[in-house]
């Protein structure tokens, strides 16, 4: 019987990441009866919260308000966090396996899926997430620029990324000051010269991915008139026979509220975000300085598959469709990890509930776990992280009582935090990250902002005195 | 969500077999997995059939079965094949009417995964305590 998780040698937990998934597992492990246990969570960023602080739009200020209950988890004794401190650079695998007996990768999806189409690399071509993450703060994006002098804009995709992208677009800077987007940004858009937002779908309206709450919310921006092509608003064939016999009430309203949508006449506001349907980009087109003119989009028609699914075909017909700037949101993906093994097509850690695998031979790879989307792929909401970190951390006390694990020669609490003291002397511990959090927030009052947020590394280090 | 999330979380391991294999090897396969099917490739590597344990009770059931039938006379012939782009909703609901509890996945004629009625289930069942878990947090955070 393994001794690992009693008193005489607790088990000692590295988390790689900090966002909603960490925050599950080290609540999971840390209200686990029977279990003593202490838990490190280690980011490279000296934030934690992961997508909550980097992802959620500024404008969905209750959403974030999840972190409270992840505060609730780091105020226990046995847990630690080691923010600015990078996994693979300042710490490396085979130095955590000196302490600690499991490491757990909860780094997340932090990449785009390309369009593939000609012309994607032209200049005012970005990926949504680098969008998303440079009107969040995030320190490695602040410094992009996105040339909102441009009038017409295309978002490609319509899920939640997409939404918030042409919602921040959309929003007047009276809008955005009540939010936490970076100082930076909201000067940028208060400046923006966007009049129209095409938001692009390759299915129908009653395809669409999003829930009733943020297309309803479209429609009560201050300054911009919504509106869809009255016969892109309208179902096809078999989208009206899938609706009226799966009795899906949230499809419904959604058809129910584009459709509306579609009816509307133009008010004369600032700005109109148009929902277009059944429209694929299939090239972009640009003008002698490489930057985007154009894109080229492909109408499509519904098909069904053998079980059931209705999925885009092209028809051959085209339509030019002039924008200056284009936001591409067709999915996600993770970024391997240096030393763990990586699954290139899904684009995650390869694990069997949780325990990463060997891809070569499928059989687990002792002492290393995952969580969230870089273990299940860019799927559902910040509460779909529970169920998936508890599932890992019962693979990891099932291979812990079964002595299966690192066999840490140092596993003292004291001995890793000399290991990061050495290693990153300017790391950041739970406590200094409380106090940046409260500098955020003063800094925000003074402005009448609910936060105004440290966007650079160096400037929250010097904050913290560090 | 859709079938290449659930892929991106199980793998694509599937446990294959010929269609000339006899019943016995395919019993031992199933058995020695714990596992409830198996696809049937040819020597192209195209699917031919599955072989559930649905196949199997039945060629049981039937008097002095001989194990040493080829798989190809008790597999299912009419296979339904997924993409990795089918939507969970609807794979859920075709699985559900048309009682089949196994769903191989094929891109550009590649066998990329299996998914299973429990995967199904499992996907579903993550997916509104999901939601449900997300409004618990910022319920409790609110107060």
């Amino acid at each position: 019987m393994s001794k690992i998780g009693t008193l005489a040698e607790p088990l000692r937990v590295a988390i790689i990441g900090s966002g909603p998934s960490a925050f599950y597992a080290a609540d999971s492990l840390l209200k686990r009866a029977n279990l003593s246990v202490e838990v490190d969570m280690y980011d490279r960023l000296p934030t934690p919260f992961g997508l909550v602080r980097g992802g959620v739009a500024p404008d969905h200020q209750k959403i974030k308000s999840v972190t409270k209950a992840y505060d609730r988890t780091a105020s226990d004794p046995h847990f630690r966090f080691y923010g600015n401190v990078e996994f693979g650079t300042d710490v490396k695998l085979e130095d955590l396996k000196q302490y600690y007996h499991q490491v757990l990768f909860a780094t997340g999806a932090q990449t785009d899926r390309p369009m593939n189409i000609p012309g994607e690399d032209l200049k005012g071509s970005h990926p949504a997430t680098e969008f998303v993450a440079w009107y969040n703060g995030h320190p490695d994006f602040r410094d992009l620029e996105f040339d909102l002098s441009q009038e017409r804009v295309a978002v490609v995709g319509i899920g939640n990324v997409a939404m918030d992208v042409a919602r921040i677009l959309c929003r007047t800077p009276e809008e955005l000051t009540q939010t936490d987007i970076a100082d930076y940004a909201l000067e940028a858009l208060r400046n923006s010269l966007v009049k129209e937002v095409y938001v692009l779908g390759r299915r129908g309206p009653a395809q669409a991915a999003f829930t009733n709450p943020e297309i309803r919310e479209m429609g009560q921006l201050q300054d911009c008139d919504i509106w869809v092509p009255p016969e892109e608003a309208e179902l096809d064939g078999l989208s009206q026979h899938d609706l009226a016999t799966s009795h899906d009430r949230a499809t419904q309203t959604n058809v129910e509220i584009l459709q509306e949508y579609a009816q509307h006449q133009w008010t004369g506001k600032s700005r109109r975000m148009i929902f277009r349907f059944l429209v694929s980009p299939v090239e972009l087109r640009g003008n002698e300085n490489g930057q985007v003119t154009c894109m080229k989009l492909v109408k499509n028609e519904l098909y069904r598959t053998d079980v059931g699914t209705l999925r885009p075909k092209a028809t051959g017909q085209y339509e030019e469709l002039p924008v200056g700037l284009v936001f591409r949101s067709i999915g996600y993906r993770g970024v391997p990890l240096p030393d763990v093994p990586f699954h290139e097509r899904w684009g995650v850690i390869p694990n069997q509930l949780g325990r990463v695998t060997d891809p070569q031979t499928n059989a687990p790879v002792p002492g290393l776990y995952t969580a969230g989307w870089i273990k299940r792929g860019p799927s559902g909401v910040i509460g779909t992280n529970k169920p998936d970190a508890v599932e890992t951390v019962n693979s990891m006390l099932e291979d812990a009582a079964a002595g299966v694990a690192f066999a840490p020669t140092r596993p003292g609490v004291e001995e890793a935090q000399a290991l990061v003291a050495a290693r990153q002397p300017r790391s950041v511990t739970y406590a200094d990250w409380q106090k940046l959090d409260q500098m955020e927030i003063q800094r925000g009052q003074e402005v009448g902002r609910p936060r105004l947020k440290f966007t650079r590394v160096e400037a929250m280090l010097n904050a913290l005195g560090k | 969500m859709k079938i290449s999330d659930i892929l991106a979380q199980k793998g694509g391991q599937v446990f294959t077999i010929r269609p000339d294999q006899t019943i016995h090897e395919a019993l031992q396969v199933l058995v020695s997995h714990n596992i409830g099917g198996l696809v049937v490739l040819d020597e192209n590597g195209k699917i031919v059939g599955v072989l559930t344990e649905r196949d199997v009770l039945r060629f049981v059931a039937a008097e002095n079965p001989d194990f040493s039938t080829a798989v190809h006379n008790v597999m299912t012939k009419n296979v339904i094949i997924g993409a990795p782009q089918d939507d969970l909703h609807s794979v859920a609901h075709t699985m559900t009417e048309k009682r089949f509890r196994h769903l191989p996945v094929v891109e550009k004629g590649k066998l990329m995964g299996i998914v299973t009625i429990g995967d199904v289930l499992k996907a579903q069942r993550d997916s509104y305590q999901g939601q449900v878990y997300t409004l618990q947090t910022m319920i409790i955070a609110e107060e």
